[in-house]
């Protein structure tokens, strides 16, 4: 590298670094207007800025806060203005939801659409997780589009179910009922829950040995009957369900064909189900639930 | 152009140069992260907040081990659509004992930040054996392993020493009995003067009730396994703050 020295190239006209490497010179070209003077904007405008939005924290020991800008903007309070957009956007439609009984809805066809579309969309972000797209249901979840109720099948039924759920705990008003683990806790013999299997086979129609069954039928009433009905209709005040008809909520379709079914309730009766469905009080709004009930009504068979 | 010619002062001095490099990126750290040190509302003031229980903590650790945060985030962002769907948008003070924090931008499932209490234990179950079962058209792999994996918390003390160190208000009570404290949240049916000592010394920690819960998260009452952990962490995220004594608009509160 040479001496520094600058000099103005002859080519074109713009000075150069003074650099000379093996007789090259290195220009100094200077930043394109354009360029520089979009680059003082930003810094204009990043003043204004931090004036206008929430942007320069206190030194410390002057403060505790940073500035609120002059817009007062705030993201948090911008999503609760939304949020109550939408929701005045429905007040109307809402209350009336609300107030509304089985034969209001079913006559007034707005609120039926309104209530219909909002219960849809509720369903598939929450609901349908459990209950399947459209409450078909699974194996442990039951189906909600057909006719077959283990609580409610009334509007108001099935509001008070999504509402207070069912074996929700911290919830004091969700429907609650146990069945023991009759194996697990040795309150039957493996003989004697064998025996029932085939009773409960016998009841709802199955091929059954008509001994063993015999046997589980006295079992049965002394055991079953308090909740399951003596004639095995299930109580619906307990969600005690109905042994007889060709509905399972823990026997899969699969399951009886492939004859694994008589294992399954087996399985049931050792080490009860009892299951849970949380509560949505609280993490749904009023309007919603209401919606979703109507919604779920309509599904299958809303009595 | 006068200005414009005298960077070359900078960049013929190496010295300046590096001086004046370490100021620019200093202004960086100093005005965009040193004041959230001092700052009173960089953390939300609620009420709810406390450590995670032992039993969540190894759920958490699980968590962070499967890469659970790969698809899931856990941070409701403060938009209208993302309230509706998933509850009030998350707080700072919702991850200040999270080391690390989950938050999050990639979602190929949905944000688990308030996915507690959202489904029953039976259902996180099933779905983690085999998410299929549960929704068809989703992605997610199957972790049916984990329900054959016994849960290993021998060195869980160390963990809640560590995390003390990072700032996490764990007790000393809450570390000697860390081990007993593990074993009574996952079985309903174990010792019940353990279990009370247990709620208790986590509900005092939050400050209010029913942020505590017992149960055989995994529906195998005879072991406590891996998958036992993670339903107990995810049934408790998002349920821990006392929103109804939130005040959106408070000065403390407002971003």
């Amino acid at each position: 590298m040479s001496e520094s020295k600058k000099e103005v190239d002859v080519h074109s006209g713009v000075e150069t670094t003074g650099h000379v490497w093996d007789g090259i010179k290195e220009l100094n070209t200077p930043l394109p207007r354009w360029w520089l003077y979009i680059f003082y904007i930003t810094i204009v405008w990043a003043i204004g800025y931090m004036i206008a939005m929430p942007a320069i924290p206190a030194l410390p020991g002057l403060g505790t806060h940073n500035t609120t800008g002059v817009l007062g903007m705030s993201d948090r309070h911008t999503v609760e203005q939304k949020v109550a957009e939408l929701h005045a956007e429905r007040a109307a439609e809402s209350t009336k939801l609300l107030d509304a009984s089985l034969e209001d809805i079913e006559t007034d066809l707005n609120l039926q659409q309104f209530a219909m579309a909002m219960g849809e969309s509720a369903f598939g972000d929450n609901c349908a997780t459990c209950h399947g797209a459209g409450g078909r249901g699974a194996k442990g979840y039951p189906t909600l589009a057909d006719d077959v109720w283990l609580w409610d099948g009334t509007l108001e039924g099935i509001e008070q179910t999504i509402r207070h759920g069912i074996r929700s705990a911290d919830d004091a008003d969700t429907r609650f009922s146990a069945m023991p683990a009759f194996g697990r806790d040795g309150l039957l013999t493996s003989d004697q829950i064998d025996d029932l299997v085939q009773y409960v086979l016998s009841i709802s129609g199955h091929e059954a040995d008509a001994a063993a069954a015999a046997r589980g039928g006295v079992t049965f009433q002394a055991q079953c009957s308090s909740c399951h009905g003596v004639d095995g209709h299930g109580t619906r005040a307990l969600g005690a369900p109905n042994l007889t008809d060709a509905d399972w909520l823990y026997v899969t379709e699969d399951e009886w064909r492939n004859g694994t079914a008589p294992d399954e309730i087996r399985g049931v009766i050792t080490n009860a189900r009892n299951s849970h469905m949380p509560a949505w009080n609280g993490r749904l709004d009023d309007a919603t639930i209401k919606a979703l009930a109507v919604y779920v009504h309509s599904l299958g068979g809303g009595e | 152009m006068g200005i414009m010619n005298k960077h070359e002062t900078l960049e013929r001095h190496s010295l300046a140069l590096t001086i004046g490099i370490l100021l620019v990126v200093a202004v960086g750290g100093l005005v965009e992260i040193a004041p959230l040190f001092y700052l009173e509302n960089t953390i939300e003031k609620v009420e709810g907040m406390r450590p995670y229980t032992p039993l969540e903590l190894e759920g958490r650790n699980i968590y962070i081990r499967e890469g659970c945060y790969v698809c899931h985030s856990q941070m409701v962002r403060p938009l209208r659509d993302e309230v509706e769907r998933y509850g009030h948008y998350s707080l700072a003070a919702e991850s200040m004992y999270d080391h690390p924090f989950q938050w999050g931008s990639k979602r190929t499932g949905p944000d688990l930040a308030r996915v507690g209490g959202k489904y029953s234990d039976s259902w996180h179950v099933d779905h983690l054996k085999k998410p299929q079962s549960m929704v068809p058209e989703s992605v997610m792999p199957p972790y049916a392993f984990l329900a054959d994996n016994k849960l290993h918390f021998d060195d869980i003390e160390a963990h809640l020493k560590t995390l003390r160190f990072e700032g996490v208000p764990y007790t000393d009570d809450m570390i000697a009995n860390a081990k007993s404290d593990l074993m009574a949240q996952a079985d309903p049916n174990s010792d019940y003067d353990a279990q009370d000592a247990f709620v208790a010394r986590y509900v005092a920690a939050a400050g209010r009730d029913n942020t505590v819960r017992i149960a055989d998260y995994d529906g195998n009452p005879d072991e406590i396994t891996e998958l036992d952990a993670l339903i107990a962490y995810l049934q408790m995220t998002g349920t821990l703050v006392d929103f109804s004594t939130y005040e959106a608009d408070d000065l403390d509160n407002r971003r």
